[in-house]
């Protein structure tokens, strides 16, 4: 499909933004006045780049995934691609109608009705009148919005207003079609008749930019993925490729910030207990008010760290699968937690115990040596108890650990409560807090087939995508 | 500049698809609609009327009647006065457009502009009505002249919304100036009081207004008997509006790109 000129190419671009800071704007007005250059003087000094020295080139007849962090100028690429903005250095082009699924129903007038509107917006999209009318029986009902269609669009729940805006768009017939996180319009049927319209605008050979956060969807779609970073191409090719280089570094992203954030906690709850002024409420082995009431945010509201420290954790590793500390974890992964222990005297009375938290303060599960029957003996010096879960079995989410060195009867040496984080990834979108191992069987009348989302199936079989 | 500029007579459907939603919406869900078109220049007949006639006569001799000299020149400067108000927030009111949709911004103020002439037509025949009451001296001749005053007035008005709007988009404060400025203006053309009474000293700063110009035409066609003897004044203000018109659109052309960010 390489026949003639490509339908998108951009060389070299680049967007920078400028900032205004509110006191610059009144100085500008001002100045602009005095010295009557009301053009020249509009340039400020700060500036802030969205895009940078992007050179891209999509194919007649290619489904190219733009995927990034936030910020990271998806957005701005798709704006420049559809002409709202102009490049601040090199060129853009572009070949044939370009519809542009940016912001849906840009441009409807709530007082007026939803019919007058398809047909403003229809034209606003460069059709004409009459083709409005061709296809307006066909927007509406793709729009599901049938009975509606006459009630101003003021009227309009917000997932009415998309569709019709999506259903508007999509109907101009463009040749090139720009696609902005828009799936999330409609419930579960709408998306799917979306995405069979992509498809079927794919299979007209018809050329789509689709910007999405929805990794799964650029494996399936997309002929190519592009991955932006801080307004480069960090990376384009093919989409698996892209999008498992993509996972990775958004892994050490949230490594890093899981990092910065746990030793922050622990630094505020060493800070707090250890402040000689009040021995007292330290040794509390628990705070009533912290447990009677859950709060909102039991995270925040309950972390912490008590205990007599005649026995102390001097630290708390979580090691995954390559032997190296971390914080991110594949769901279904090996997981050892590594306490480090510190006895200065000898102890012969101890439990270690652990409680595993997830983001709504549900515990997970929770035990410690004296459940699981072993009996202590003694502890001086340094040690390392490590608890070693063999396949970590938890749905995709944030936890929280709580670690802790007690006595039989309750009596805290160091008590840890939430003050390790870590973040299980899935490609499953399974739910719930716990996931057992599990397999389908099937007998009888009954036959399945790996469907497309098999990508997706759930733990154990994605692993290898990097 | 100039090809955008051609560009324009393309976007006609859209203009008037948008022209047509702008009248429609704005009186949506008021009881009488389209009334309010004459009742608000009704209204403030009544209440200039009511102050020139009773309250300070001596202050406009020579305009008689007085209700039907002062329509013929508030009519005019409604359809100014509104479509400059409501052009310089029309970019920022319309960014959803600007930003999300490829949209010749252009568009947005010729709306407004022509909106409000739409409007300016429909007060028309209160208009006729008090030239028949008041048996005012029409003639052929004279009538063969207003569409023409009404394209000058359009031009020039345009001119002003394209680069009110562009100006607005950066400088916010213009809102504000912009409706102080307008109070000043009104009473600087000579809508409430007749040209020929006004001082010498003041003609001299008249003639400087480009409103007066075409105020003084609608009188001169509407109200005062005689031929229409204003007409070279209008057709060179209709000449400088053209330019006029160029140097807004080259204005309005040279900050376009700014608007996608600034609004």
């Amino acid at each position: 499909m390489s026949e003639g000129r490509p339908a998108i190419e951009l060389v070299r671009a680049s967007k920078i933004y400028r900032r205004f800071s509110h006191r610059k704007q009144f100085a500008t007005l001002k100045s602009a006045l005095l010295t009557r250059s009301l053009i020249k003087n509009l340039r400020p000094d700060e500036t802030f780049t969205a895009l940078n020295d992007v050179t891209l080139t999509v194919p007649k007849g290619r489904t190219l995934g733009v995927i990034g962090r936030n910020g990271s100028g998806k957005s701005t690429l798709l704006k420049l691609v559809a002409g709202i903005t102009k490049p601040s250095t090199g060129t853009v082009r572009v070949d044939g109608r370009i519809s542009a699924l940016i912001e849906l129903g840009a441009g409807f007038h709530p007082e007026i009705s939803g019919r007058e509107n398809v047909f403003i917006n229809g034209i606003m999209l460069g059709l004409s009148k009459r083709e409005v009318a061709r296809r307006f029986d066909e927007i509406v009902e793709f729009a599901e919005l049938t009975e509606f269609i006459d009630a101003p669009v003021k009227t309009y729940s917000s997932g009415m207003y998309m569709r019709l805006g999506f259903a508007v768009a999509i109907h101009v017939d463009p040749e090139v079609l720009l696609v902005d996180e828009v799936l999330a319009v409609g419930d579960e049927g709408f998306t799917h008749k979306c995405l069979d319209k992509f498809a079927e605008f794919k299979r007209r050979g018809k050329t789509i930019l689709l910007v999405t956060h929805s990794l799964g969807l650029v494996e399936r779609f997309c002929d190519e993925a592009l991955w932006l970073d801080a307004g480069r191409i960090r990376g384009s090719g093919d989409p698996k490729r892209i999008v498992g280089a993509y996972i990775t570094d958004v892994q050490q992203r949230e490594e890093r910030e899981l990092a910065a954030g746990d030793s922050k906690a622990r630094e505020s709850a060493s800070a707090a207990t250890v402040s000689p002024d009040e021995p007292a409420s330290a040794v509390l082995p628990d705070n009533p008010v912290e447990t009677a009431s859950a709060p909102a945010d039991m995270f925040r509201a309950a972390e912490g760290r008590w205990g007599s420290r005649e026995v102390e954790i001097t630290d708390v590793a979580l090691v995954g699968s390559d032997g190296a500390s971390g914080h991110v974890f594949r769901s279904g992964d090996p997981l050892d937690v590594r306490i480090s222990l510190r006895a200065p005297l000898p102890v012969d009375d101890f439990v270690v115990g652990i409680g595993v938290f997830n983001a709504e303060g549900v515990c997970c599960y929770g035990t410690n040596t004296s459940v699981d029957a072993l009996l202590p003996e003694r502890l001086s010096g340094d040690a390392e108890v490590v608890f070693a879960v063999d396949a970590l079995d938890l749905v995709e989410g944030t936890y929280k650990l709580d670690v802790a060195v007690h006595k039989q009867d309750g009596y805290p040496y160091d008590y840890h409560r939430l003050l390790y984080t870590f973040r299980v990834k899935s490609r499953a979108k399974d739910v719930g807090i716990y996931r057992p191992r599990h397999a389908w069987r099937f007998s009888g009348g009954v036959q399945f087939t790996p469907g497309p989302a098999s990508a997706e199936a759930p733990a154990g079989k994605d692993r290898d995508t990097e | 500049m100039l090809q955008n500029l051609a560009q324009l007579p393309r976007y006609r459907g859209l203009i008037q698809s948008l022209v047509a939603r702008e009248l429609k919406a704005r009186y949506r869900g008021s009881v009488l609609g389209f009334f309010w078109s004459f009742i608000n220049p009704l209204t403030l007949l009544l209440i200039y009327t009511f102050v020139f006639k009773y309250v300070m006569p001596a202050a406009v001799k020579g305009a008689d009647p007085y209700p039907l000299f002062m329509f013929c020149g508030l009519l005019p400067w409604t359809w100014f006065a509104s479509s400059l108000m409501e052009s310089s927030g029309v970019l920022i009111a319309g960014g959803n457009l600007i930003k999300k949709v490829l949209f010749p911004a252009e568009i947005l103020p010729i709306v407004t502009v022509t909106a409000n002439m739409i409007h300016f037509f429909l007060a028309l025949p209160i208009l006729a009505v008090f030239l028949v009451i008041y048996r005012a001296p029409l003639t052929v001749g004279e009538l063969a002249w207003f569409p023409i005053v009404i394209a000058v007035q359009y031009v020039f008005t345009l001119a002003c919304a394209l680069i009110l709007s562009a100006l607005t988009v950066h400088f916010r404060d213009i809102r504000d100036i912009l409706s102080n400025l307008l109070s000043l203006w009104f009473f600087a053309t000579p809508i409430i009081y007749p040209y020929l009474t006004a001082p010498e000293i003041a003609k001299r700063f008249l003639n400087w207004n480009p409103m007066a110009h075409v105020v003084i035409s609608y009188q001169e066609i509407l109200f005062f008997p005689g031929p229409f003897g204003h007409w070279k004044w209008l057709l060179a203000l209709g000449v400088a509006s053209i330019g006029f018109f160029l140097f807004g659109y080259f204005i309005f052309d040279r900050l376009r790109d700014s608007f996608a960010e600034e609004v």
